[in-house]
Formats: C-alpha cells, sequence, structure tokens
C-alpha cells in the first residue's frame, strides 16, 4: 500500500480560556484526537456545524497553529520535523473569505507571484509568464493582470486566491469553505473549476465546507466532525446512502431539498451545541441524541467499523 | 503599444500574450493629476522647492550682505519700496527676498531631514509592537508613554541650553522627539493588519516574518503614516521657527524663516512686512504640505483605484 499524502494522528488542540483574574485557566479542547488518512488524488470532505474544530484542524495542517498533541505527517514525514517553508511547498491554503485573504495593495501579478517570491524561485520575467499561465488555468483574462483586488468580484477574486495556491504546484490543497462566501451562481463555477484543476494538475484535497450538497457532488470520502471529534468516516456513496451515526444522520435530514411540497425539513437534533469547556460525560453528543441510552452518558464510544469507514457511536452497526 | 491593444481585442484568454503591464508610476501620475488638492499642494510646494533650491538664479542680492544705510526699506507697493529691494530689507539692511529664499532652505531641510528620522523610529517601534504584540508590545507602549510625557520645546530648550544650538542640533532633538505619532499610528493599524486573513494566507504560503512586514504590513498602513508625517512635517517646521523665535534653533545669521519673525518683531508696529512676510511664506509651505498630505493620501488608497 502506497503512503498516504497526509496523515493526521490523534491530532489534539487544547486552548486555554482565561476565566477571570482569580480563577484558574479553563482548557478548551477544540479539537480532541483526529485520526485521518488522505489518500492522493481524493477529496477528502470535512463536514461539521460552526465551531466544531474544522477550522482549528485546517489551521494545524498549514502549520499556522502547532497541534497540542498527536502528529500530522505529509508522505510519512511528520510536519513538526518539516520546514515551514517545506510544508508550504506541498500544502497550499485557499481560504473562505477572497475579500479578506488577498491583500487590497496588491495587483492580481504580485498576489499570484507571492508564493514565488517567498521561496525565491525564477527571475521577475519568468514569474510574469507563470502568472499569466495560472491565470489562464483558473479562467481569468490576462488583462486582468494589472487588476486590483478591489476592482474584481468575489468569484474573480477567488480565482486569484486559487492561482495564488496553485503556482507552486503543490500536492494538498487545503479548502477551508472555499465558496461559502460567494453567489450561488458563482459557486458552482469555482468548485467546477476545484475539479477541473484537479484533474489537471494531480492534487488533493482536504475540503472543509458545511455545505452537504457540495460535498456530495465533489467528496471520495468524508469525515463528518462533533465537538472536535470526528464521529464518523465513510467513503461519500456508503455515508449519504446509510449513514451509521445518529448526528450525520441528522445532518443529512437538514439538508433542503428542491421540492418545495415537502416543506421545511423536520431536525431530529434537539437543544443546542454543548459547551465545549465543559463538554458533557459519555459520549458529547449523547444530550441531543434521539436514541442516547444510559450506556451513551457513562462511556464514550470508540470508533467502531462500518461498511467502508468508521463511526464512533455503540449502536453505529 | 501594440501589444497592449493585441490583448484588449483577442477574444480567447489562450491566444493572449503575456500583456505589458502599466508601471506603477504611470498608474500613479494618472490618478494624482485628478485631484485638485493634490494638484495645488504639489504646485504650492514645487514653486517653494525651485524658489529655494534655486535662490541664486531668483535673486542677485547676498542674503548676508549688511547696509546700515539702507535699513528697513519697505516693500515695493509702499510709497517708498523700490523696484530694487522688493521685498524690502531688514533692520541691518540685508535684502528680504533674498533671505526669505535661502531661509526657505532651512525650513524645507528641517522638516524633511526630522521627519525621515523620526518617521523611521516611530514607524519601526509602532510595527513591531503591533505585529509582534506582548511583551514587545509592553515595552515598546512604555518607551511610547515616557516620550510622551517629554514636553517637547522643554527639551529642546533644554538640550539647546546644554550642546548649544546649530542646525544639525535643531534637526537631531527634533528628529528624537516627534516620532510618538509615528509609533502611536502605525502601532494601532498594524494590529489590525496582522489579524487580517491576507497575513495568515501569507504565513500559510511560507513568507518569511521579513516578507510579511515589508511586503504585507507596511503598504497597508502607509496611508495614514504620510497623513503623519505631512502633519509631522509642518509641526517641525512650525517648531523650528518657535525655537528660532525664542533665541534657541538656527542661529544669525543663517536666515529662517522663525529667525526672521523673532527678529523682526520689535519692529513690526511700524514695518510690519518684516513679520508679515516670513510668516506668510511659513503658512504657504504648511498648507502646501498639508494639501499634498491629504491628496497623496487620497490617491494611493486602494478603493480610489479604478
Amino acid at each position: 500500500m502506497t503512503v498516504p499524502v497526509l496523515e493526521l494522528d490523534n491530532v489534539t488542540k487544547i486552548y486555554p480560556v482565561p476565566q477571570g483574574m482569580f480563577k484558574p485557566r479553563a482548557m478548551l479542547t477544540a479539537v480532541g484526537g483526529v485520526s485521518l488518512t488522505v489518500a492522493r488524488g481524493e477529496v477528502h470532505a470535512l463536514v461539521g456545524e460552526s465551531g466544531s474544530g474544522k477550522s482549528t484542524l485546517a489551521k494545524m495542517l498549514l502549520g499556522l497553529t502547532k497541534p497540542t498533541a498527536g502528529e500530522i505527517r505529509i508522505d510519512g514525514v511528520p510536519i513538526a520535523q518539516t520546514d515551514r517553508r517545506e510544508v508550504a511547498r506541498r500544502i497550499q491554503p485557499v481560504f473562505q473569505d477572497p475579500y479578506s485573504s488577498l491583500n487590497p495593495r496588491k495587483s492580481v501579478a504580485d498576489l499570484i507571484a507571492l508564493p514565488l517570491v517567498a521561496h525565491g524561485i525564477g527571475t521577475s520575467a519568468s514569474r510574469q509568464k507563470k502568472v499569466a499561465e495560472m491565470l489562464d488555468a483558473v479562467g481569468l483574462p490576462r488583462r486582468m493582470i494589472d487588476a486590483y483586488p478591489g476592482q474584481m468580484s468575489g468569484g474573480q477574486r477567488q480565482r486569484v486566491a486559487i492561482a495564488r495556491a496553485l503556482v507552486m504546484q503543490p500536492d494538498v490543497l487545503i479548502c477551508d469553505e472555499p465558496t461559502s462566501a460567494l453567489d450561488v451562481s458563482v459557486q458552482a463555477q469555482i468548485l467546477n473549476l476545484l475539479m477541473d484543476l484537479k484533474r489537471e494538475f494531480k492534487l488533493t484535497y482536504f475540503f472543509i465546507s458545511h455545505n452537504l450538497a457540495v460535498v456530495e457532488h465533489l467528496a471520495d470520502r468524508v469525515a463528518v466532525m462533533y465537538l472536535g471529534r470526528i464521529v464518523e468516516e465513510r467513503g461519500r456513496e456508503a455515508l449519504f446512502t446509510q449513514a451509521s451515526h445518529p448526528y450525520s444522520r441528522a445532518l443529512l435530514d437538514c439538508v433542503l431539498t428542491p421540492d418545495p411540497s415537502l416543506g421545511m425539513p423536520d431536525t431530529v437534533i434537539a437543544g443546542s451545541f454543548p459547551n465545549p469547556i465543559a463538554p458533557p460525560p459519555g459520549c458529547a453528543f449523547h444530550p441531543r441524541c434521539p436514541r442516547a441510552t444510559d450506556r451513551c452518558h457513562a462511556e464514550a464510544p470508540g470508533s467502531l467499523p462500518v461498511a467502508d469507514g468508521v463511526a464512533a457511536c455503540h449502536y453505529a452497526s | 503599444m501594440s501589444t497592449t491593444s493585441a490583448s484588449a481585442s483577442a477574444p480567447a484568454a489562450g491566444f493572449d500574450p503575456v500583456p505589458v503591464r502599466r508601471s506603477p508610476l504611470a498608474r500613479f501620475t494618472k490618478r494624482a493629476t485628478r485631484h485638485p488638492g493634490f494638484m495645488a499642494g504639489a504646485v504650492l510646494l514645487a514653486v517653494i522647492l525651485v524658489l529655494s533650491i534655486g535662490a541664486p538664479l531668483f535673486t542677485a542680492h547676498d542674503p548676508y550682505a549688511q547696509d546700515i544705510s539702507r535699513r528697513l526699506i519697505p516693500p515695493v507697493w509702499h510709497d517708498k519700496g523700490s523696484w530694487e529691494h522688493w521685498l524690502g530689507t531688514d533692520k541691518l539692511g540685508r535684502d528680504y527676498f533674498a533671505r526669505l529664499l535661502y531661509g526657505g532652505r532651512i525650513s524645507l531641510m528641517i522638516g524633511a531631514a526630522t521627519v525621515l528620522l523620526s518617521g523611521i523610529i516611530g514607524t519601526a517601534l509602532g510595527v513591531a509592537a503591533g505585529f509582534f504584540g506582548g511583551r514587545v508590545d509592553m515595552v515598546i507602549g512604555y518607551i511610547i508613554n515616557v516620550r510622551l510625557a517629554l514636553p517637547v520645546v522643554l527639551v529642546a530648550l533644554a538640550v539647546a541650553a546644554l550642546v548649544g544650538t546649530s542646525l544639525n542640533t535643531v534637526i537631531v532633538v527634533l528628529g528624537l522627539l516627534l516620532w510618538d505619532r509615528f509609533a502611536v499610528v502605525a502601532r494601532s493599524t498594524t494590529q489590525q493588519i496582522a489579524h487580517a486573513d491576507f497575513v495568515g494566507a501569507a504565513r500559510a504560503i511560507g513568507c518569511s516574518t521579513r516578507l510579511i512586514v515589508f511586503s504585507e504590513v507596511l503598504p497597508n498602513i502607509l496611508n495614514p503614516l504620510i497623513v503623519v508625517a505631512t502633519l509631522e512635517m509642518a509641526h517641525a517646521i512650525l517648531l523650528e521657527a518657535a525655537l528660532s523665535f525664542l533665541g534657541l534653533g538656527v542661529q544669525p545669521p543663517l536666515p529662517s524663516w522663525g529667525l526672521m519673525i523673532s527678529e523682526g518683531k520689535q519692529y513690526m508696529f511700524f514695518s510690519p512686512w518684516v513679520i508679515t512676510i516670513p510668516g506668510v511664506a511659513l503658512v504657504a509651505l504648511v498648507l502646501g504640505i498639508n494639501l499634498l498630505g491629504d491628496g497623496l493620501r487620497d490617491v494611493t488608497a486602494p478603493d480610489n483605484r479604478s
């Protein structure tokens, strides 16, 4: 078996939260013991509601924050032992909001060439040529090379952000909700572009989203995150047809259907997102779970094998 | 020329040649010429610059040559005025126009040199405090507070009394005292920028801290700093005038506009032009600098680009 391009082994991130001057600091577990493997060439999606730790995980993958415990490996080599610049050559980000992820002071040419400048690659003429190629690849006209982000639409900006991420020819793209700040009509264009580029540049995507329709459209494998933990990790087919964890099933039930006569979907999840500083004992999902039993109150479930993946629920099978 | 028109008309992106980029300077001039305030300030400042730097071309008189028999001649628009000294003479019979032109050199030099010195000190401290935060911010915040607690004129007077007065002393003392606004403005704007997504993006891309500071942070805090620079330049020129007026700035016989006002104060009731002429020049210079700074901020603002 080949070495997976990206491997997360029990990755944990704990933030200390000041509680006031005389109280001890509380510990917020943003990401708790996440283990995942991403094979080369696949689209691995990560879904979960706001506050479930998706973006913290993305930051750790990009080397912006260090995990408190656990290890992230690229091609089997731990990130902690790799130079930050070397990591940047392999993994590049596409951020959620193209309005704030592009420096408003720089022209498109300077924005796309920034990774080349940062790594000292090429002369200014060869960079210029490379920038023009990238503009073609992401479907922007070359006359936009002098434009500033302020003159572009959201979709065009996101194309610039994608071009910037691809100019170094990385292996993995971390897409942190790349379409959620865009108009619905533009979202599809950007998603199709991402899929085209994946074929052209042989990329692997780690795709963070809370839009299950998008995930169903393009993911190969899906991990569902709840309160900093992966509750289910399945192939796309298996998850969308026979989700095992009650939370995944509830998420799937929440998706709005195009048929208005069906009305608003009936949400099975009761209550609200628990306080991550004081997570519920046992299975973290039990206060909201329709099938919770006494066992769920007392005992945290481990990862149980299910068809084409794992699920963290006592009653998964 | 032919390349740009070809890229504009070519229908398919794949057939575009690599376009020729318009130089940043060309883009800047295009925007600048459309801004009336910027142009007014630029013209005013340019006139003062040309007149001061090219002083020998505009007057045949020596600003230091005294002629006691021809003292306090009024300007040409007075009944007793003459075209030989068209702005009159001072109490020692020196040509006032010549002294005004040569004095402009001193004011401009003090303004530029002081702002350069204080701008570098203040921006470096402010960006470091805003970008690194934590202990660095605490230490620099303390230094800024110490500086703010020092009254500028009093310290300048004390230094002048201790080490004596000269043009260099004035520049160094003002430069070491006027950096506080640069530091405060640079610190608060850097704090905002340092948390922007594009700084995180630059880090993830693999930029070094130096590259992030110089290419992501500094260009984005430049606008407020330009405004501070123009304010401080005007401030420094006025402070020099004040110090010279108190006799502790530029020393006679060197011409300086502040010194000219100071020397003329005993004659102001009977020969008011000895004060109004350098006073008007000072106002024109400060106005020109402020107009230019305001315009520069508008012209370089990213949202105004089109």
